[in-house]
């Protein structure tokens, strides 16, 4: 189906894959829209090529939970209400978790820290961090 | 009463077919939509063009109003699950279909749930006028003696009951919106009022749901267009050899100036986009950015409009003992959706689908026929949201690039904007100037106000296809940039007021509305120079206000309600000079359009005196947006609003050169990041018996100024002109 190595990821998952969780934004690694995970750490799909994949691990926004079953961190997203457009809510919550997996209890200034090279356009960053500051705590 | 001609949907649904289409009833396949296009009414003021009951008590909104991911689509539902006494469970959504749904006008201008959730309300009233009426005559009980709760009406005494499905399950209500149906009172509520979560995100958090940029047709190709490098640039020659290597390229189209590249993967798309030569004559019509604002004070004035005037502002400011003052700019601005603009487009049998996230679909619709000479009745256009748009930005645009191409190709088109298109091809906010005179007398009350406002010509309407544009076909001539002269006018009753505009006949850029355009600008403005005067008048910026508000109660409860709220303290005297970092607290007062939304607001900020950077700290904000459909929803905007706007205000500016936008991706067009967030406090008033205003916009307007005014608190020095860029900062303390 791929005839080239160069390919970003972010098409294979959405177009050979089929996939909706990672997003194209920007196709330069600067809003985070796109973001997987590889090999448990958070990485940018849009500007990763195929041939750096190579048997690494992928897991898109699908991968950690479904609507019946959801993942901590999409839970704490619901609750929160964490979502207006929505468009940037997979890198928030991929990124948020590769860094919840090493920072078990982060205080607000570190999870802001964490999501800086997120951004955002409806101006949900609160509701976003106590979602991940929520999601700490039950995890 | 009732017609007894049965729905298709009910047809179908009986003979157990069961297809999910996108943006249908689920009993319905694309094929059958046009079936149910020529039977469902779409009229505005037909009862059976907003809702739908099946026999199972299913009922269908349907709203020309469209959900931009503020929270409408859950907020509509509850207008209309309260007003019909029906569960929200039992309530799924069409949502801008040109064939489908009532044309409620675009969704701006926070009218949603002011204008479109009404219009439901009282569609709704009328539909439970009918059904009780109908269960009266069939249970033989009288009107008054019935109850209603999730769509079964009962006897008020015994066990008769009959259900909403068995009165009216499938068959049209055949009815005029009747506006004089009794709505419910106010203080029986219980669903209107409530905070009840958003259906749309437990699928936005786990990647089921289906953006524009995800949607796909059966056989769709993928598109991608090439701009003139310079924005009026025109197309000489193009290289077809230059992507005959590109696997499964389609083709190259070529109409005028618009260039695109159709290709079996969207890789391929991308890969020929990029690598396609064409040559482009130069052009260099831009002003130079260093002088824009010299560029608009000599910019042809087409017209004056007067928004006010009272008195003779000009006579008093003659008089006046002491005179002031200033002249305010406000930057030219983009959308900056996060997802860049996408459409498809199908044609099939002459006739022309498409699919965007407009927030005009009825509009789209009449603009791609017009561009493509076709009937508006051979065009559907059906709405699936997208990233967040703010305005007009890029999505119609795109959804005239995939018309043009699919019909290049005969196959259906799917076009995505890349970042450079989006940043440098959507519609900005136009540059916004104004000059602000004040007269005060010897005891320092205020007796002349007069500002000029000079901002490009035209108001709301179709902001023209760039496809059509480019492409030398038919489109609209003129600009549209919003009614951007909004709340030029002041809600102080100054003895002496003239306002005028000055509407220019150009502007830089392809114009258009940017979430509170011109009410934001001019709120600015008008709001950072009545901080000015007061601090001219040695009062207190809040009782100053408060002084001139002199015949509007709600808006003095919401200001004094704001300063108990905020804890203020009173006009403290100027900052010590001590330390490098300095706070400042700044207040701003609006009413929306003068008519609707009061938002009043506090900042506090810190303004760093060697570096220039202003970190907004906290905002608190008090709303009052009369009847409270969803308080965390209510919440949820003023948050983005406070957010985006403080982004906009410190960080925002469209970047160019003689030839093009230079500001094409996030590091050229930064927006604020997570740790320059401010904190958010917020008291909503909440007026139950009063009509429901517009929350989307509102909240936007107060914080330019508010921030202006807190650092001139932190550290005494006006900063007149968006963004705030510490370069700017750091130049008015050095001329201090």
């Amino acid at each position: 189906m791929v005839d080239d190595p160069d390919m970003p990821l972010l098409y294979a998952l959405r177009d050979n894959m089929g996939l909706q969780g990672p997003r194209f934004g920007c196709g330069l690694g600067q809003c985070g829209a796109c973001t997987v995970h590889l090999d448990g750490k958070a990485a940018r799909s849009c500007v990763t090529p195929l041939s750096a994949v190579g048997k690494k691990k992928v897991v898109t926004l699908e991968g950690l939970g479904s609507p019946d079953k959801l993942a901590a961190i999409q839970e704490a997203f619901i609750t929160n209400q964490a979502a207006q457009c929505g468009y940037c809510i997979n890198g928030m919550i991929m990124e948020a978790a590769a860094f919840l997996a090493n920072n078990k209890s982060p205080s607000e200034a570190q999870i802001k820290q964490a999501l800086a090279n997120n951004l955002c356009r409806c101006g949900t960053h609160l509701r976003i961090v106590r979602a991940v500051k929520r999601a700490s705590s039950i995890a | 009463m009732f017609s007894g001609k049965s729905n298709r949907r009910e047809f179908l649904e009986a003979a157990g077919i069961l297809i999910v289409s996108f943006s249908l009833p689920a009993f319905l396949t694309p094929a059958d939509a046009q079936d149910a296009t020529s039977s469902k009414t779409v009229a505005l003021d037909d009862v059976d063009a907003f809702l739908a009951i099946d026999r199972r008590g299913r009922v269908t909104l349907y709203s020309g109003k469209v959900e931009l991911g503020t929270g409408v689509s859950t907020a509509l539902r509850q207008i209309l699950a309260e007003e019909l006494d029906v569960s929200l469970a039992s309530i799924s959504l069409i949502e801008g279909d040109t064939a489908l749904t009532p044309a409620q006008g675009k969704t701006w201008g926070s009218l949603s749930i002011q204008v479109g959730g009404l219009q439901i309300r009282q569609a709704a009233a009328t539909a439970r006028q009918a059904l009780l009426q109908e269960a009266g005559k069939q249970l033989g009980v009288a009107v008054s003696d019935l109850v209603v709760e999730q769509a079964t009406v009962r006897a008020g005494s015994g066990g008769k009951q009959v259900t909403y499905g068995e009165l009216i399950g499938g068959k049209n209500f055949s009815l005029k919106v009747d506006k004089q149906a009794p709505l419910k009172d106010p203080a029986s509520y219980k669903i209107v009022g409530k905070s009840i979560p958003r259906s749309d995100i437990p699928p936005k958090v786990t990647g089921q749901f289906t953006y524009i940029q995800d949607f796909k047709t059966q056989g769709m190709l993928h598109g991608r267009v090439i701009r003139p490098p310079a924005v009026g640039g025109s197309l000489q020659s193009v290289d077809e050899s230059s992507v005959k290597d590109v696997p499964g390229l389609v083709k190259v189209v070529r109409q005028n100036n618009f260039l695109g590249v159709v290709a079996e993967s969207e890789w391929g798309a991308i890969r020929a986009a990029r690598n396609l030569k064409a040559s482009w004559s130069a052009w260099d019509g831009l002003p130079e950015q260093s002088k824009l604002w010299e560029y608009v004070r000599a910019t042809k004035v087409s017209k004056e409009d007067v928004t006010s005037n009272v008195g003779n502002a000009e006579q008093a400011l003659a008089q006046a003992a002491k005179r002031v003052s200033a002249t305010y700019d406000f930057a030219i601005h983009s959308h900056a959706s996060m997802g860049p603009s996408c459409a498809v487009a199908e044609f099939k049998d002459g006739k022309l689908t498409c699919w965007s996230a407009s927030q005009a679909p009825h509009d789209l619709r009449a603009q791609l026929a017009a561009m493509l000479s076709m009937k508006d009745s051979d065009v559907e256009v059906i709405y699936v949201e997208g990233s967040g748009c703010y305005g007009r930005n890029g999505h119609e645009d795109a959804a005239g690039d995939a018309a043009l191409l699919a019909r290049a190709v005969g196959r259906p088109v799917r076009v995505q904007w890349m970042r450079d298109d989006e940043n440098g091809w959507d519609p900005k906010g136009p540059p916004t100037l104004m000059d602000l005179q004040a007269g005060l007398d010897a005891s320092g009350q205020v007796v002349a106000w007069y500002s000029q406002l000079y901002v490009p010509e035209g108001g709301g309407g179709n902001v023209k296809l760039l496809a059509a544009d480019l492409a030398g076909l038919p489109c609209e001539k003129g600009m549209f940039p919003g009614n951007i002269i909004n709340n030029s006018a002041i809600p102080y009753a100054f003895s002496n007021v003239r306002t005028v505009a000055h509407r220019l006949a150009e502007t830089p850029f392809r114009p258009s509305w940017i979430r509170a355009p011109g009410r934001m600008q001019n709120t600015f403005c008008n709001e950072a120079f009545v901080d000015e005067l007061a601090f001219a008048a040695g009062a207190d910026p809040f009782e100053f206000r408060l002084r001139y508000l002199t015949n509007d109660p709600r808006g003095t409860e919401l200001l004094k309600r704001l300063q108990t709220f905020a804890k203020w303290q009173g006009r403290s005297a100027a900052r010590s000079a001590g330390s490098d970092v300095a706070s400042g607290r700044g207040v701003t007062y609006v009413k929306y359009e003068l008519s609707r939304t009061y938002v009043g607001a506090v900042a506090d900020v810190e303004v760093n005196r060697k570096s220039g950077d202003i970190f907004v700290r906290r905002f608190i904000i008090v709303q009052d947006c009369g009847q409270i459909i969803n308080p965390d929803g209510v919440k949820n905007q003023i948050e983005g609003n406070v957010v985006q706007t403080v982004s906009r205000t410190l960080k925002e500016e469209v970047t160019f050169d003689r030839s093009r936008v230079t500001s094409l991706d996030w590091g050229s067009y930064p927006i604020l990041k997570f740790p320059e967030v401010p904190d958010i406090d917020i008291d909503l008033i909440d007026r139950p018996a009063e009509k429901p205003w517009g929350v989307g916009e509102p909240a936007a307007a107060v914080v330019p100024s508010a921030v202006a005014n807190a650092v001139f608190d932190a550290v005494g020095v006006r900063i007149r002109s968006v963004p705030f860029t510490p370069a700017k900062v750091r130049e008015a303390l050095r001329i201090a």
